[in-house]
């Protein structure tokens, strides 16, 4: 049975999303900051996760954006193949709505045109969107805003099938090590292993979008999961790379199948500030 | 050690900070950025004056979003600092005393920080909603075109910052981690 949607329905909703994933992080976000505070060994580093929950809790009140890099918007659609589109081009709709949404929610444009030439767009777009199709009939839509002092910080390993597992925790901890305090810790670190060069880069952007008290549903990964959240604690980088035993918040690691001369590894580092938001339409 | 201290930052006041000490810092700040700076180096090929007096500034590296009615400014946290060591030797060579930012700085930076009794502070990164609200005014200097990346002059009230670098080349990032690794 096809079902309709139109295009202007996005444009609102995506609009929404951008003005909403500024102001409110997930609530997993804000317990897991708490927890962390009280765990937090280090004085100065307490000092300053205090100050990022107290920030949270300023933002949704005042409605001033969480972190000023508002990001570029990275979209993740899911359509139903039983969905048609009505109105204007999808992808025109969901530019629309960040155009919106950063306009409307005060919300800082942060994208040039061009990587070389870099003239600001004044509008925040172009958008990254990601399509996907699914079953059924719905369309959902993930926005999350991605910084970029994080993203800076993030790497890609093509690692041969003999460094094995072995290489893969060493990959994950170069990258968090060589982050340190770039990457505003406490960091939210999103992990792809398989597919190919740019599979397993998005894999490790999508491992971001996951509750932080969730976990990998394959036993040995999640297993590496909970020894490198551990590991990466004990490096000693700390809130703000000022030192502590919080450096992450999470470490969460999608895999997919790989080619059998390959161990593609890709570290996409998220700050504390790990926003995504979620809508079914 | 909490300080309060009051812009201008002169080598006096830089030489009794120590990497650690947490500093509130009311007064002048400017803010500029990654293409502000390209500029400041353009301007000083060609021997033109800077935007604003060099001599014992404070810079921000910071990008605000918009302020909404009634604001002087939106979020306001620090960008990433070493984006900037490529220009801030020269402008600390200037006189120019304080660079506030996040993360870590090259050698160069760090030496040009020392022998100019400089200090480098950092602002609590993804803070941005609560350091705004330290900032009591905000004025266009020049460079409106860049958008985000404008040159600012900030009137702030107790900003908060840590010092990461000292007048001795002492770097907190450097020495911090050491106490915690497991």
């Amino acid at each position: 049975m096809i079902r309709t949607i139109s295009t202007e329905e996005i444009t609102v909703n995506i609009r929404e999303m951008c003005i909403e994933a500024n102001h409110y992080l997930s609530p997993d976000m804000g317990e897991a900051l708490k927890k962390a505070a009280d765990a937090e060994q280090s004085p100065l580093g307490k000092k300053i996760l205090s100050q990022l929950e107290e920030n949270l809790v300023i933002a949704g009140a005042e409605m001033i954006p969480i972190c000023q890099d508002t990001g570029m918007a990275v979209v993740f659609v899911e359509v139903g193949q039983e969905v048609h589109f009505q109105g204007g081009f999808l992808e025109d709709a969901i530019n629309e709505g960040v155009r919106q949404g950063y306009l409307e929610g005060f919300l800082r444009k942060s994208v040039v045109g061009d990587p070389i030439l870099r003239e600001n767009t004044n509008d925040n777009t172009p958008a990254v969107i990601h399509y996907s199709f699914v079953a059924g009939d719905k369309v959902k839509l993930t926005l999350a805003p991605k910084g970029f002092g994080s993203e800076n910080m993030s790497r890609i390993f093509m690692l041969k099938p003999s460094d094995g597992i072995k290489g893969v925790k060493q990959a994950i901890i170069t990258a968090v090590e060589d982050a340190g305090p770039n990457a505003c810790p406490p960091m939210v670190v999103g992990v792809g292993i398989g597919g190919t060069f740019e599979k397993c880069a998005l894999l490790a952007k999508q491992a971001l979008l996951r509750p932080l008290d969730g976990h990998s549903q394959i036993p040995y990964v999640r297993e590496l999961e909970e020894e490198m959240l551990q590991t990466i604690n004990q490096l000693g980088i700390g809130p703000g790379g000022l030192g502590g035993t919080t450096t992450a918040l999470a470490v969460n690691i999608n895999t997919y199948p790989t080619h059998i001369a390959g161990l593609p590894v890709a570290v996409n580092i998220c700050c504390h500030v790990n926003r995504h938001v979620t809508r079914e339409i | 050690m909490d300080r309060h201290i009051s812009t201008p930052i002169t080598a006096e006041v830089t030489r009794n900070f120590h990497a650690g000490d947490y500093v509130y810092i009311s007064g002048v700040v400017y803010v500029a950025r990654d293409a502000a700076h390209k500029r400041f180096m353009e301007v000083l090929d060609r021997g033109e004056e800077l935007p604003f007096p060099i001599k014992d500034a404070v810079i921000y590296y910071m990008g605000p979003s918009p302020a909404r009615e009634g604001r002087p400014i939106g979020s306001a946290g620090p960008t990433t600092a070493s984006r900037m060591d490529k220009y801030a030797p020269r402008l600390l060579d200037l006189g120019q005393k304080a660079m506030i930012g996040k993360g870590k700085r090259t050698q160069e930076v760090i030496d040009a920080i020392v022998r100019n009794q400089a200090v480098y502070f950092a602002a609590v990164g993804g803070a941005g909603a609560l350091l705004s609200k330290c900032i009591k005014k905000s004025e266009l200097v020049r460079y409106g075109d860049l958008g985000a990346e404008a040159v600012l002059k900030l009137e702030v009230e107790d900003f908060p910052v840590i010092v990461v670098v000292d007048s001795e080349g002492n770097d907190l990032y450097k020495t911090a981690a050491q106490e915690y690794v497991g």
